[in-house]
This record gives C-alpha cells, structure tokens and sequence, in this order.
C-alpha cells in the first residue's frame, strides 16, 4: 500500500505539499462547517427532524433549490449563448459587454437586491409594463429566480468562454468536408467539447444561488410559505437565538448541496470518461 | 447583513481603544452605544450635548462610538462579542437576551433606571398615502377587503413586534378581552400584508419608494420624522385612538464596563438621558420625553392617544414572544392554517 502511495513523481515536494493543502482545507472549511455539526447536536433527534421538517422549511427548500435550479437551467442556454457571441464574432463594444459580464460577481449582493426590486416593482421600469399582462415579478417567488439568474450568469459564461476558446475551427471544418449538417456539427461536435465546462458552469451557479441572501431579500417579499428562501429562515433563527435550530436548517443545506454536488461531478466524470472512450 | 462590516469595525476599534488606555485614561476616555435603527439621529445630537457636559464637569474627553441596526441583531452582536458599554434597544426582550444568553447583566437591568429603564416612549401610528383615499381612521380599518398594509416581520424586526401587539391589545379591548377574536383579528390583518420585509427601513422604503400599500404601521418617531422632509406633499399621518405604548430600554452592560473600566461615565450618559437635557433632545427628535416639563413643550408635536401598556395585556416580554412570535406562536399560525 506505502509502495502505490509512495509512486515516485516527476515533481518534488509532493508530501510538503499535500500536507499544505490538507492543513489550508481544515483550516478554512472543515473546521468552520464541523463547527456547524457540533452545534446542531445539542438538539435532541426529535427536535432536529422537528426543526427541518417543519411547513414552512419545506416550502423554503423548495423554493431555493428549485428556483436555484431553474436559474442555473436559463444561465446554462443564454450563459452559453452570451459565451458563443463573445468568442465568436467581433463586434464593436465588444470588450465592454465582456467586462460587464462580471458585474454580477463584483457587484454587492444588496445592491443588486435593491436595484432589480426597483425595476421589476410595480412602478419600476419593467414591472409597470409586466403588471398590466398580469405578470408580478418583485415579492413573487418570479422575482427570486430573476435574482438568482442574474447573479449565477457569470458562472456559465467564464466557464464556457476558454473552452470555446480552445476549440479548433478546423475540426467544424472537418465535420462539414465529411457531410455534417450545421445542427449535426453542432450536436455531434461542439457540444460534447462543451458539455463538462457547461455542467461545471451550471453547478457553480446552482450552489452560488443557493446560498444566495442579500439580492433575494429584497426582491423576494418574504411571505412564509411562498415567498421565503432557507437562508432568511436561518437568519430568522438567529434573531430569535435559536442558534442550533439556525444551525439544523444549515446542516440540512449543507448535506442537500454536498449530494448535489457529488452528483454533478459523478455526471461530469461520466460525461468526460465517454467521450474519451471514443 | 450590511450592518456587519460596521459592527466588526466598531468591534475592532473598540478593541484597539481598549488596548491603550494606559496613554488616553487620564484625560480622554471612549465608550460604545449599541442601538437600534431609528435613533441615529437622537443620539448624535445626543452624544454631543453629553461629551460637553461631562467635560465641563470632570474635564475627561469622551467619545462616545455608535452603532445602529435591527434591534435583535444588535443585542445578537453583543451576545457574540461586539463589547457593548451601553445598549439602548427597541424592545426590553433584545436585553433580557444580553442578560439571559450571555450573561453580561444582571436580570434585574430593567428595575436599575426610573421608568423600567425606558427614559423616552413611542407608540405606533400610521402613515397614509396624501388625502387618505382608503379613509383609514383607526386599526379595524385595516383588516377591510382591499386595504393594503405593510409592516416588516415580527420575527426579524422589533417594530414589526410592537405593530403586532398593538393590533392585538386593540382587538383585545374591543372584544372585552376575548382571545380568539383578537387572533382572528390579527389573522384578517396580515391577510393584507402583501410583503413581510425583514426591518422597519426595508418598509418604510417598500411603502415610501416603491408606491406599495395604502397604509404603513410604524413608530410614531419614524412617521413623525418622514413627513418632515419632502414626504410632507406625498403623505398624511393617521393616528389612531388607541395604540400600545411602546417603550425602547436601555442599560449598561456590567460586565463590560467593567472590564474597561467605563461604568462611571456609562452611568452617568443614561442618567443624563433622564436630565432636563437628554429628555428635551428626545422630544426634538419625536420621542416622548418622560419629563412632565419637556412632556409639556413638546406637547404639541405628540397628539393625545390612549395607551395602553405591554405589561397590562401581555404580562412581560417573554410571555408575549412565547405566545405570538416563538416557532408554531400565533403569527406563525397565521401562515401555517387558515382562519376558520
């Protein structure tokens, strides 16, 4: 076992640097988060499963993984769409939208709460033409998927922009000197290079949005059962000092988006293992 | 949320003032007030008046540091570190929480100051789009079909919590004390919340700025303040007949001052808020003094309600969160099953 562990590396320094890692990954995520497990146990079991499950925890699991979902699903089309047109075609301003294309990371997430609540409200610049057809965007669960679209687009586009990127021309050209229509080089071509960098892209939106607090506050109006997303019933936890019923939603977020994520990153592997299979 | 950055900054200074009395003791001295939201004003103006009264009297420097934000995050602050000399809260409850989760008071703060530790009063009034179009008078105008209303959360903010009291004191007395009216009462009320924002500002800017609901349910304070400026053409106010009165507390915290060695010129700032002074800047900034004699010059800017009391309808502050605003309490009840 020492021996397969013990495999000789081109590189030197391979176990000073592995206990460096080790020893930064404890320090700032496994301590912070065991943290979070130790103070969920001075709740019995019963509370615990009492605490979590309760209507209105479950009406807010649903709404902010679901609409973290549905977010990460509309950055993945229009994220790849945005990425396609900055790496593909030269256009003046381009520079400019490339940049703004960060805005939402560097942007306070207050801001960005108050600033969409202002244009989507029923008299804001876009809200007061969506009202009359109907359509409540602001203090609608509507308005917390707007938040979490807009602030998970970075993600797709950064991820899928240096693939697009890397890509060889010359393989399209490939594709179509062999007979490939424009939709089966698509399919067939650019996608499959795409795919991983895109599932990665839309995981990294996903988990963002679902810790997500300060835009969907605002815009989110808060009503229990509707309206309310799991972070603002931790903080309502916290300001009853309820902290180990703060803590038990916590956990639950904690052990949702770990799967999650494993399980995208099983699809990916799958995804990459195949295409290089053939 | 964005408080914290503030907070921790606060914390920081403080620490690093604390760390170099031995230079500054002697002839300057630095101490925190930890409050809550609308009082920024009140206490800047107040802080001033009493840095020049302590000089005059003792010759010492003191600089008094401020930092506001909802009540329960600031008492949470302090339970988690942020060292405190003073708190002056919204709600006792905020305070018995420094007392009962962290132990830095005594239980009994709240019998240590005249008037259970609150030198200034409020009440709850509300605030009414220009001309009254909805004719809104008195609270059993707000539970009507098609009235709008807007209060923050009583989970998250204190005012939100005093609104709820409020409503319910009222329907309490109309009912000759009949519960279960009162609740449904409460129920038809909130039937007419279209947004629950976390803090009295977020509603006030909900109400204010984005033009929603007809009436906003708000420290008198508050509404008195924004009808000063440039919501005078926008807005009315509308008092109610009847309301709670509600009663910010404040206190020094012991084991604090303590361990700064503060508790002299602590003291001293909260008696001062009780002096012919500090209840005359009060009632400038549109808080009810305590003093009959500041009462009387600010009468005017206070209409005559009838109030009644928190300890007359609920008993204590932990009793009324126990039943209305604890996990499963009646609010959450209004959201979980509807009324019958």
């Amino acid at each position: 076992m020492s021996l397969v562990l013990k495999q000789p590396s081109v590189l030197p320094g391979f176990g000073l640097t592995l206990g460096f890692a080790l020893f930064y990954f404890s320090l700032i995520v496994l301590i912070p988060l065991s943290g979070l497990f130790i103070k969920t146990t001075t709740l019995t079991w019963e509370q615990f499963w009492h605490t979590v499950t309760e209507p209105r925890a479950i009406a807010s699991y649903q709404l902010t993984f679901g609409a973290s979902f549905l977010g990460a699903l509309i950055n993945g089309v229009f994220g790849s769409v945005v990425a396609w047109v900055l790496v593909r075609y030269h256009f003046p301003g381009r520079s400019i939208v490339d940049a703004l294309v960060d805005l939402p990371f560097a942007l306070p997430t207050a801001v960005a709460g108050i600033a969409l609540t202002a244009i989507y409200s029923s008299n804001g610049w876009i809200g007061r033409y969506l009202e009359p057809l109907g359509l409540k965007v602001a203090f609608t669960p509507l308005g917390v998927l707007v938040a979490l679209t807009f602030i998970g687009l970075p993600f797709v586009v950064r991820t899928v922009q240096p693939v697009l990127q890397d890509l060889d021309l010359e393989v399209e050209e490939a594709a179509v000197t062999l007979g490939a229509s424009r939709w089966q080089t698509f399919r067939a071509v650019i996608v499959p290079e795409l795919w991983p960098a895109l599932l990665t892209g839309m995981a990294m939106a996903f988990a963002r949005s679902v810790g997500e607090y300060g835009s969907v506050i605002f815009i989110a109006g808060n009503m229990p059962l509707k309206s309310e997303i799991t972070p603002l019933l931790i903080m309502t936890k916290l300001e009853q000092y309820d902290y180990a019923g703060a803590t038990a939603l916590g956990v639950v977020m904690l052990v949702v988006s770990f799967i999650l994520a494993l399980m995208i990153n099983l699809i990916q592997w799958w995804g990459t293992a195949r295409h290089s299979a053939r | 949320m964005i408080l914290k950055p503030l907070v921790l900054t606060l914390a920081l200074l403080t620490g690093a003032l604390g760390f170099t009395p031995s230079i500054q003791a002697a002839e300057s001295v630095s101490i925190l007030n930890v409050s809550y939201d609308p009082t920024r004003e009140l206490y800047q103006e107040f802080n001033a008046a009493f840095a020049k009264q302590w000089q005059a009297k003792t010759g010492q420097n003191v600089k008094i540091l401020q930092s506001h934000g909802g009540s329960s995050k600031q008492a949470r602050a302090v339970i988690d570190g942020l060292e405190a000399d003073i708190v002056t809260l919204a709600l006792a409850y905020d305070i018995d929480a420094i007392s009962e989760k962290a132990g830095l008071l005594p239980a009994n703060w709240q019998s240590r100051l005249p008037h259970d530790s609150a030198p200034y009063s409020s009440t709850i009034t509300f605030l009414v789009r220009k001309g009254n179009p909805k004719g809104i008078k008195d609270w059993n105008d707000l539970v009507k079909p098609g009235v709008s209303v807007i209060t923050p959360n009583p989970k998250t903010s204190g005012v939100a919590r005093w609104n709820y009291l409020a409503a319910w004191g009222y329907a309490l007395k109309q009912s000759g004390g009949d519960e279960a009216k009162a609740q449904d009462f409460v129920w038809r009320l909130f039937k007419n919340v279209p947004v629950l924002d976390s803090g009295a500002r977020g509603a006030t800017t909900t109400f204010v700025e984005r033009g929603i609901g007809d009436v906003l349910i708000n420290w008198e304070n508050e509404i008195l303040l924004s009808t000063k400026g440039s919501g005078k053409d926008k807005f009315d106010i509308v008092v109610p007949p009847i309301s709670i009165l509600a009663e910010p507390t404040v206190s020094v915290v012991d084991k604090i001052v303590d361990k700064r060695g503060t508790r002299q010129v602590a003291q001293a700032y909260l008696e001062y808020l009780y002096s012919e002074e500090g209840q005359e800047i009060a009632g400038k900034h549109y808080y009810r003094p305590q003093l009959k004699s500041a009462a009387a010059k600010y009468a005017a800017t206070f209409p005559t309600v009838e109030l009644f009391t928190l300890k007359e309808i609920f008993g204590n502050w932990q009793k009324a969160h126990k039943t209305h605003f604890a996990d499963g309490g009646t609010f959450d009840q209004i959201y979980l099953q509807s009324p019958k």
